[in-house]
């Protein structure tokens, strides 16, 4: 498995998407990592998310797929209104079960099946955001061994998640989102090399 | 604590043998979920005493079916969806004698209802038989009865409306302190009865199968699977309904549909 792609989970809510924003330019087009972003919106901006995020960054971006594999170098998007899961062999599974943390998708779920299921290197980010969605995830990911990273509170636009994240969860690292690009190259490192 | 991967699987064997429900092709993801979250909201102790309720307790065994499956469900879900089926499929179904539509997997129901309102508004109701069914028949009583929490009325009424709803909504039912009860009619044409899609065969022929949200719960064989017993319960032309993250690309009956140029997620089966 030593070519296993490793596996960056990022979770925001309110003013998430402006972290988003601010870390895809500088990811290195080459890296080795899957990252499957879980987004609290309005199931309305759906395909304009995609295209948002698709002109910062030149890894491909697109939303997550049932069944899909998770690949090396794609940005993953959950859907909107659905739970987004991680299987054990790589691959995307959607659920329509009752909302968590009043969220569909909801960032404890990912965050925590991907914990259960995946078997390589994995980080998870936790973004600006007014609820608690994600902190349990955070303990999950950690107790499976990842990387856990909270977006410093004094620089998130709304800074209840992180601050929650931190006083509840096991935080390795935390950071502006300024600074979480050169940390997620620096983890998942390139293809080639 | 937590129940491991190798003791869900375990439980999902015990369930097969001792009742007959088999879980084992399922999305491991969901169920791993599900199955946890039961273990801890009842409270017990260690692994071995939920194993051990599950296999001797056959009331609790059908509490466990119930929630490690998924009964979520809402009316007129994906308004546009509604709006196709107004559209492009009840003119053909109005061509037939007699209406046969298949539900798999109708949870509570929400979804027979909004059917049976749009049957009743393109004036073919009268001609039509629905046939609602899942794996849960405590879900399946309460489908029966057509009662509904009220609290969810008002964003059903925004969905009937985007989906071309051509009345007031609350005229299709009556409101109480909590629940809103269905007219008799919309219900009198829905068929309620329990059907296992993983080890149940074809019952009928239909001419549309609606199964949305059901598929992704499960893994890719059962999926192919069912998908060849919704084939073979469909007749020539005849259309299939999946939910809006479902498709029949790259499965064992694609060749067999076409799906509606509009990319909405209802196929049509080929004439031969």
């Amino acid at each position: 498995m030593e070519n296993a792609p490793q596996l960056i989970l990022i979770g925001g809510s309110a003013g998430g998407l402006q972290a988003i924003l601010t870390l895809l330019p500088d990811l290195d087009p080459q890296l080795n990592a899957a990252v499957v972003i879980v987004l609290h919106r309005q199931s309305y901006y759906d395909s304009v998310l995609t295209e948002l995020l698709s002109v910062k960054t030149r890894l491909q971006v697109k939303e997550a797929e049932e069944k899909e594999e998770l690949l090396p170098g794609v940005i993953y998007i959950a859907p909107a209104d659905y739970h987004l899961l991680i299987e054990g062999d790589h691959t995307f599974s959607l659920d329509y079960s009752e909302k968590v943390n009043y969220s569909r998708p909801s960032i404890d779920v990912t965050f925590s099946a991907a914990a259960w299921a995946w078997r390589s290197r994995m980080a998870a980010i936790l973004l600006s955001g007014a609820n608690n969605d994600g902190v349990e995830g955070l303990r999950d990911i950690h107790d499976a061994g990842g990387i856990t990273l909270v977006q410093d509170p004094d620089t998130a636009e709304v800074d209840y998640m992180p601050r929650q994240a931190i006083l509840a969860a096991p935080v390795h690292h935390v950071l502006p989102a300024c600074e979480m690009a050169a940390f997620i190259n620096n983890f998942a490192g390139t293809v080639a090399g | 604590m937590h129940v491991s991967e190798p003791e869900v699987h375990m439980l999902l064997n015990d369930v097969l043998e001792r009742y007959g429900y088999d879980f084992t092709g399922y999305a491991p993801a969901s169920i791993h979920r599900r199955v946890n979250h039961l273990f801890q909201a009842d409270r017990f102790p260690s692994f071995a005493e939920f194993r051990y309720r599950v296999m001797t307790d056959p009331e609790y065994a059908i509490r466990f079916v119930e929630e490690i499956t998924v009964n979520v469900t809402e009316m007129f879900r994906d308004p546009h969806f509604y709006a196709t089926l107004r559209q492009e499929v009840l003119p053909v179904l109005a061509t037939y004698p007699l209406i046969r539509i298949w539900h798999a997997g109708c949870s509570t129901g929400e979804e027979v209802y909004s059917m049976a309102i749009l049957l009743k508004e393109a004036n073919l109701l009268h001609k039509s038989v629905i046939y609602a069914t899942d794996i849960n028949t405590s879900v399946l009583e309460r489908g029966r009865k057509g009662i509904f929490p009220i609290s969810q009325m008002q964003q059903y009424s925004r969905n009937y409306m985007e989906a071309g709803g051509l009345h007031d909504f609350s005229s299709y039912y009556t409101a109480n302190y909590e629940y809103a009860k269905f007219r008799k009619d919309l219900g009198g044409k829905i068929i309620f009865s329990p059907h296992n899609l993983v080890t149940d065969g074809s019952f009928n022929e239909f001419q549309l199968i609606v199964c949305r949200n059901v598929l992704i719960y499960f893994n890719k064989t059962l999926q192919d699977k069912v998908l060849r017993l919704f084939c073979d319960s469909l007749e020539p032309l005849g259309f299939l309904a999946l939910g809006s993250k479902e498709t029949l690309n790259f499965t064992s009956v694609s060749t067999k549909f076409r799906q509606l140029d509009n990319r909405e997620k209802i196929w049509r089966k080929n004439h031969l």
